[in-house]
């Protein structure tokens, strides 16, 4: 009896596990499952592709680029850094119908928003409206941190580089010029609107900015970027979220309006526009260009051909590749089912 | 050295009787601890990289790194801390047992650590000696004790000990000094003297050999108690001397794991430096360096041009640094410490008569298993059973067999010559009853030797009427045919030694006849009889030693009390001996045993081990070369050879020994060149050249070679006269025996026996050698090779202690290097490759998004990201992978040998295989990055028009990464288990959880909150879905092609494909 007992001691556990024989399932990838496999997700690629290609097509698409490097550009004027509060005006025409809702986006290039000392150059505890970091920013700000022994706020490279044209559109109607609304509400992600950026809760916002300076690069104080609408001023402003959320290459281009009200609603009608932009941001110095985009939006985001093509493309080699394969197969007559 | 015994003065150089086998205390473990682990150069990495995060500007915070680095330095630091605290603990009960001290006539309980040198200290019957003490009194009458050492040598006979000749009964007017060598740490060497100092007389000097030392650790057994004095006492002691770890063998994967470090090492180095120029080139241009809306810090415009570079170039290195991750540290070390498991669980390996499995001392070479190409092995217990039975014997020319005892009277009976010679019978038989060290056990009817030869021979003895009855205080007793006792004085024994080869008791009769019986191998004895005799019983030798028995030739003479005298002198002085002691020794034993006459020689059959034929068949077919190496003599190895299929019936035999060099008849060293040429010319240059490329071909129509070689001839071609010669002769040696599938190496010394391992191993290719054996003559073979694996056999525990691996028996080899070995490897080969790739491709997207934000070393992925990739999400797919892989199951890899050949040469991780995963993963990292850059060339994802911002862009490229490495490795899985489901879909589901957890609340302790929601977002936007599913389509694509087209053409893939699809269910039914 205690022999046995200590046999029982010594010899291993004859567990699956301990023996190596859990049991186990063992995928082969033969010819019989891949083959149709390639075709199924080749068809099922072809499909999706068109999907999007189609869609693809049908965004519209507007570029206009107000730069004014060229001589001839109405805002050749304004390119020059010396002007102040230049207005220039673009004029462009449309054919068809813009289906609505129409997005306004601006654009930049060769605009570096994802350099690396730039993006860390803001302060979250300040944008999250605690009182204790307008007194004293976050090194991080550097050297938008103090101005003249005044703490900046917002500061940081961020909100001090903050995009500051501003576009009126107006449709030509019969000569005259009919302002088209434009939307600035719901550009920004509703979390950041909403959670991350909290304006400090003191009525009015201004007093919590005592002590404090603007940021050197704008003309008006934070809490005064939207005279129009009172929820929209402080760090929740909409255009100062969407810039604060940092673009992930140097050509990007952000939401600056939506064009949703009154008779737009629709879209924009054929006919005649101008753009009367207010001219204030430089971007000569480094080689960058301005640009205005009007598109419109399906349930895959903006135009973008790239993933249609893509999965024709990934759709079309799949079903090639399960021909072939059929035809190595069919002159090696199928090796594995001899 | 010198020690005085009950003498009050002790020179404070001994050392005191504490076992420190501790390496920390708990004032020293911390630094101690941080210090050793940082001198691994892979922490000290990392330390440095971590440092660089904490001093320099860097992109990632210092806890990117520190996290990982602080978890490995803790865990390593509990584990070594736990380990020291069971050592501590362990060395507590040894330093505080409790011992009893003679001192001043009165015993006195002391702690065991207390004990000094020339303390006399008093055993009990299974007491353990607390340090190494020289006997000097025993309760049992014939002064000697018993001990068994099988916590030292795993020895579990009882050897008896001696106490030191003529000291008195009364210990406490002794009075002598005792001088000793300095401590070494062999166990069966030691050499003292002890000056007795009685009163007003010449002090008396007694010589001190193994017979009187009790080592530490020793049990004594069968003895009421015993007095010794402590001549080497704590860390000086046998056993502390032993216990110093072995060399650490590092295995090939690991050298390939350096070389793909140095590596990527250099590719982390040049990105750096790549991004470092770039960057400076870039800046020259106006307006990039510090456009309006980037204005430079007033310290970074006063910083130094040349510095800024510089602490760029480290910034780079930083944020490349995951690139050599060190979780694959960790993962490499838990794998093989896991991994080792699964060979101490196999219950194939379990043993029922030992009623043990399988060892694993080191679980470092786990993979080296799967690697091996030369076999040594030794064959007495090895390929042997070690368990002799007496076939027949030879007396005067005449051959006598044994038979059952109902044929003959006696059982003994004559086949071919006259059946009466009792004289020369009798004698012959007394021999084997006298000349021999067994030892009869008490209890029941059994002997014990340490060779089991002497037992087979007396136990032969035994059955043709003569019974050994055991020593009595130097009398042997022996029970004649004619039940009367006989008894024999036992004057001297001349050891058996394996030089010598023979061993030779001197005994007197009563009738006054003093008798010198010799045995021993037919080569040593055969010089030393007259040689009319020898031709008679030369011939039966030969044959017995073909038919691959044991021959062992018996020789005895009378001798004459001058020259018992003579020899008694010479022996007593050479014991004496303080310095070369054992030269000395076998000079006079040399001298004393020649003249004799020859009695005749014995047989005794050793069987082969279980399966011993198929395992070696196994190994040949899994392109091993198998070679013998045994201390035994030509014809018995040969034919232990023959009956375990190393030499077929058609192999051709080159053989190179002191025979066929004397056949020519000219000078030895002219054959010797001779016949190396001969033999080169047939097995290398005329055998038809190996196609590179495939592995070495095996097949039958070809000749096989096998070679042997004699320890004698083999001094030669190693250590021949001129310099020149010797390194051309190895040449050719080492040529021919590779081109040979079995090599016999007969007559070897333990030393040969490493020396031949040591030549292999260091030969062209660095094969991996693995030597196997049991004894304590193989220690040094198990050392050298590669990998050493021990037998449990019944020569002690020496081979065991020694090894890397200890197995109950021969047979288990085979599962152990092809099944195991196999899958080890396979599994480690993938586990390294793996890890490399995943890390390319986690890191190459960060490259190459310097290239689009202005080289400003901003990272791609959020912190947490790159914290959390190696350690969580992509970790335990790979550990379970490397755990439970098989991909061709055990069973078939033990039916197909030739399976072990397709890993051969460490043919996973040569540079092929890694410039294919290289390559993989770069092809993937530029898929990842540019499939999403040309997503972003228009930021507008989501169908509300809103646009993503950088995090999002890498939290796209991240989920494709972790997807797309992971459902990788799901293809690579060729057995899944439920752990393999559960990890890797665990894993992309803790993905996905982790990231809508982290991007979901407000964290308090973060000071950016830059994640916040980005997941969630990205998952509402349908492009982003798409791209991610294309993406990890795309990159697996190339993948499963591959796999499909490679599966009709390899070699042995279609039987593997056969039989691979049997699950284990059908497996268990087949059973």
């Amino acid at each position: 009896m205690v022999k046995q007992e200590q046999e029982l001691d010594n010899r291993p556990d004859n567990t699956a596990f301990t023996q190596q024989r859990l049991p186990a399932w063992q995928p082969m990838l033969s010819a019989g499952i891949v083959i149709p496999g390639f075709v199924l997700i080749g068809l099922a690629f072809i499909g999706i592709g068109v999907a999007l290609f189609v869609t693809s097509r049908s965004i519209q698409v507007l570029e206009i680029d107000y730069t004014g490097v060229a001589q001839d550009s109405p805002c050749y004027r304004c390119s020059d850094p010396d002007t102040k509060n230049c207005v220039c005006t673009m004029d462009f025409s449309i054919d068809t119908l813009f289906k609505g809702p129409v997005f306004f986006y601006y654009g930049l290039t060769n605009y570096f928003q994802n350099y690396r000392r730039y993006g860390a150059s803001k302060d979250a505890s300040q944008l999250s409206g605690d009182l204790e970091y307008f007194k004293n920013p976050s090194s991080d700000c550097s050297p938008y941190q103090y101005d003249n022994d005044k703490p900046i706020v917002p500061c940081g490279s961020i909100a001090n580089s903050m995009f500051n044209d501003t576009f009126k559109l107006y449709q030509i109607v019969n000569g005259a010029r009919k302002q088209v609304p434009l939307d600035g509400k719901g550009i920004a992600w509703w979390t950041d609107y909403n959670v991350k950026y909290r304006n400090p809760s003191v009525t009015p916002l201004r007093n919590a900015f005592n002590g404090t300076v603007k940021p050197v690069f704008w003309s008006r104080p934070a809490y005064e970027l939207d005279p129009t609408d009172p929820a929209n001023n402080g760090f929740i402003n909409q255009d100062f979220l969407v810039w604060m959320r940092r673009a992930a290459l140097p050509n990007f281009r952000k939401l600056y309006r939506r064009i949703t009200e009154g008779d737009y609603a629709e879209g924009l009608p054929a006919g005649n526009y101008s753009l009367e932009i207010a001219y204030n941001y430089p971007v000569l110095s480094f080689d960058g260009e301005k640009k205005v985009v009007f598109s419109n939006v399906s349930w895959m985001g903006g135009k973008n051909e790239f993933l249609g093509i893509a999965y024709l493309v990934i759709g079309s080699l799949c079903i090639v590749m399960s021909i072939v394969m059929l035809i190595v197969y069919a002159k090696f007559k199928f090796p594995e089912e001899d | 050295r010198s020690c005085p015994a009950n003498e009050a003065f002790i020179p404070p150089k001994f050392c005191d009787n504490r076992i420190v086998s501790s390496k920390y205390t708990v004032w020293n473990f911390l630094p101690k601890n941080l210090f050793e682990q940082f001198r691994r150069i892979a922490n000290f990495y990392f330390l440095i990289i971590f440092l660089v995060q904490v001093i320099v500007d860097t992109p990632t915070s210092p806890v990117t790194s520190g996290l990982p680095l602080f978890f490995v330095i803790t865990v390593t630091a509990i584990k070594q801390g736990y380990e020291d605290w069971l050592r501590h603990k362990a060395d507590n009960e040894v330093n505080k047992y409790p011992v009893t001290v003679l001192e001043d006539g009165r015993r006195i309980r002391k702690e065991s650590e207390k004990i000094k040198v020339g303390d006399v200290v008093e055993v009990e019957e299974n007491e353990t000696f607390p340090c190494d003490l020289i006997l000097l009194q025993s309760s049992r009458d014939d002064d000697t004790c018993f001990v068994t050492t099988a916590s030292l040598d795993g020895e579990s006979n009882h050897k008896t000990h001696y106490t030191v000749p003529d000291t008195e009964k009364d210990l406490e007017s002794l009075n002598a000094t005792i001088e000793c060598e300095q401590p070494q740490p062999d166990l069966y060497k030691f050499v003292g003297r002890m000056h007795i100092y009685k009163n007003n007389q010449e002090p008396a000097v007694r010589s001190l050999g193994p017979e009187n030392l009790l080592l530490k650790g020793a049990t004594l057994k069968n003895t009421q108690k015993i007095c010794g004095v402590a001549v080497y006492t704590g860390m000086e002691t046998k056993m502390a001397l032993n216990y110093q770890g072995k060399s650490q063998k590092r295995s090939a994967v690991e050298k390939s794991i350096n070389a793909f470090l140095l590596v990527y090492l250099c590719i982390l180095v040049s990105k750096a430096l790549v991004c470092t120029t770039l960057k400076y080139v870039w800046q020259s241009k106006p307006g990039q360096d510090e456009p309006w809306y980037n204005e430079k810090t007033q310290r970074e415009k006063d910083t130094n041009l040349y510095l800024k570079m510089f602490t760029d170039f480290l910034s780079f290195m930083v944020l490349f640094n995951f690139i050599i991750p060190v979780s694959m540290y960790v993962t490499v070390e838990m794998q093989k410490f896991l991994g080792s498991f699964f060979i101490t669980w196999d219950k194939d390996f379990f043993d029922p008569e030992i009623q043990e499995g399988a060892l694993v001392n080191t679980s470092d070479l786990n993979e080296e298993l799967g690697q091996v190409e030369y076999v040594f092995t030794d064959k007495t217990g090895t390929l042997t059973q070690n368990n002799m039975e007496f076939i027949e014997c030879c007396i005067d020319g005449f051959q006598y067999k044994y038979r059952d005892a109902s044929s003959e009277l006696d059982g003994f009976c004559v086949t071919d010559g006259p059946v009466y010679l009792d004289k020369w019978e009798e004698l012959f038989l007394r021999a084997l009853c006298l000349c021999h060290t067994v030892q009869v056990k008490e209890p029941t009817e059994g002997f014990i030797a340490s060779s089991p030869d002497e037992v087979a021979l007396v136990k032969g003895a035994m059955r043709y009427g003569f019974t050994f009855l055991g020593l009595e205080s130097k009398t042997m007793k022996i029970l004649n045919r004619n039940n009367d006792v006989e008894m024999y004085e036992l004057l001297h024994v001349l050891n058996f030694d394996p030089v010598r080869r023979r061993m030779s008791v001197i005994v007197r009769a009563i009738s006054g006849d003093t008798l010198l019986f010799c045995k021993g191998a037919d080569s040593s004895i055969f010089p030393r009889v007259r040689q009319e005799e020898v031709e008679r019983i030369r011939m039966h030798v030969e044959r017995n030693a073909t038919e691959g028995y044991r021959t062992l030739c018996v020789a005895y003479k009378y001798l004459s009390a001058e020259e018992y005298a003579q020899a008694d002198a010479g022996l007593r002085e050479a014991r004496l001996a303080l310095q070369d002691r054992e030269q000395k020794l076998m000079a006079v034993y040399n001298q004393v045993e020649t003249g004799m006459s020859l009695i005749g020689a014995t047989a005794v059959e050793d069987r082969l081990q279980e399966e011993a034929a198929e395992t070696m068949e196994a190994l040949q077919g899994a392109g091993m070369k198998v070679w013998v190496l045994t201390g035994d003599k030509m014809e018995t190895a040969k034919s232990t050879c023959y009956a375990c299929r190393l030499f077929q019936r058609n192999t051709e035999l080159l053989e190179l020994t002191v025979r066929t060099l004397e056949d020519g008849g000219r000078r030895r060293e002219e054959r010797l060149h001779e016949l190396l040429l001969e033999y080169h010319k047939k097995a290398v240059q005329d055998a038809p050249p190996v196609k590179a490329g495939v592995t070495r071909s095996w097949s039958l129509t070809n000749q096989d070679y096998g070679f042997i070689i004699d320890g004698a001839t083999l001094s030669m071609v190693l250590n021949s006269s001129t310099e020149s010669n010797s390194s051309r002769y190895k040449n050719l040696f080492l040529q021919i025996c590779q081109n040979c599938t079995a090599v016999l190496c007969c007559r070897m010394a333990p030393l040969q026996k490493a020396q031949i391992v040591k030549m292999v191993k260091n030969s062209k290719g660095c094969p991996i050698t693995l030597s196997i054996g049991d004894g304590a003559n193989d220690v040094s073979m198990i050392l050298e090779a590669h990998v050493g694996i021990g037998i449990k056999g019944k020569e002690g525990r020496q081979a065991v202690r020694n090894s890397d691996y200890a197995i109950p028996k021969l047979k288990h080899l085979k599962k152990l290097l092809l099944a195991h070995g196999h899958l080890y490897y396979v599994r480690i080969a993938h586990l390294v490759q793996y890890f490399f790739y995943k890390n390319l491709c986690f890191i190459l997207p960060q490259f190459l998004y310097q290239f689009f934000c202005g080289y400003s070393q901003q990272p791609l992925y959020d912190a947490a990201y790159l914290t959390m990739y190696n350690i969580c999400f992509t970790s335990m797919p790979i550990l379970a992978y490397s755990l439970l892989e098989q991909h061709i199951c055990m069973e078939v890899l033990l039916d197909n040998a030739t399976l072990y050949r397709e890993i051969a040469k460490n043919a996973m991780l040569r540079w092929g295989p890694f410039l294919y995963w290289t390559l993989l993963g770069v092809f993937h990292g530029l898929l990842f990055f540019f499939g999403v850059r040309y997503l972003f060339s228009n930021p507008a994802l989501q169908d509300n028009g809103q646009v993503f911002g950088n995090w999002s862009y890498g939290t796209i490229v991240f989920t494709v990464l972790v997807f797309t490495v992971t459902l990788k490795l799901a293809l690579d899985t060729r057995h899944w288990t439920w752990i393999n489901h559960f990890v890797i879909w665990g894993s992309l589901a803790f993905y996905v959880f982790f990231s809508f957890f982290w991007g979901g609340i407000i964290w308090p302790f973060l000071r950016q909150q830059r994640l916040y929601f980005v997941f969630a977002n990205m998952l509402s936007s349908v492009s982003a879905w798409l791209v991610i599913i294309l993406l990890i389509l795309l990159s697996l694509l190339p993948e499963i092609l591959l796999v499909v087209f490679r599966k009709p053409r390899g070699p042995h893939s279609r039987q593997i494909a056969a039989v691979t699809p049997l699950s284990y269910k059908h497996l268990k039914e087949r059973q």
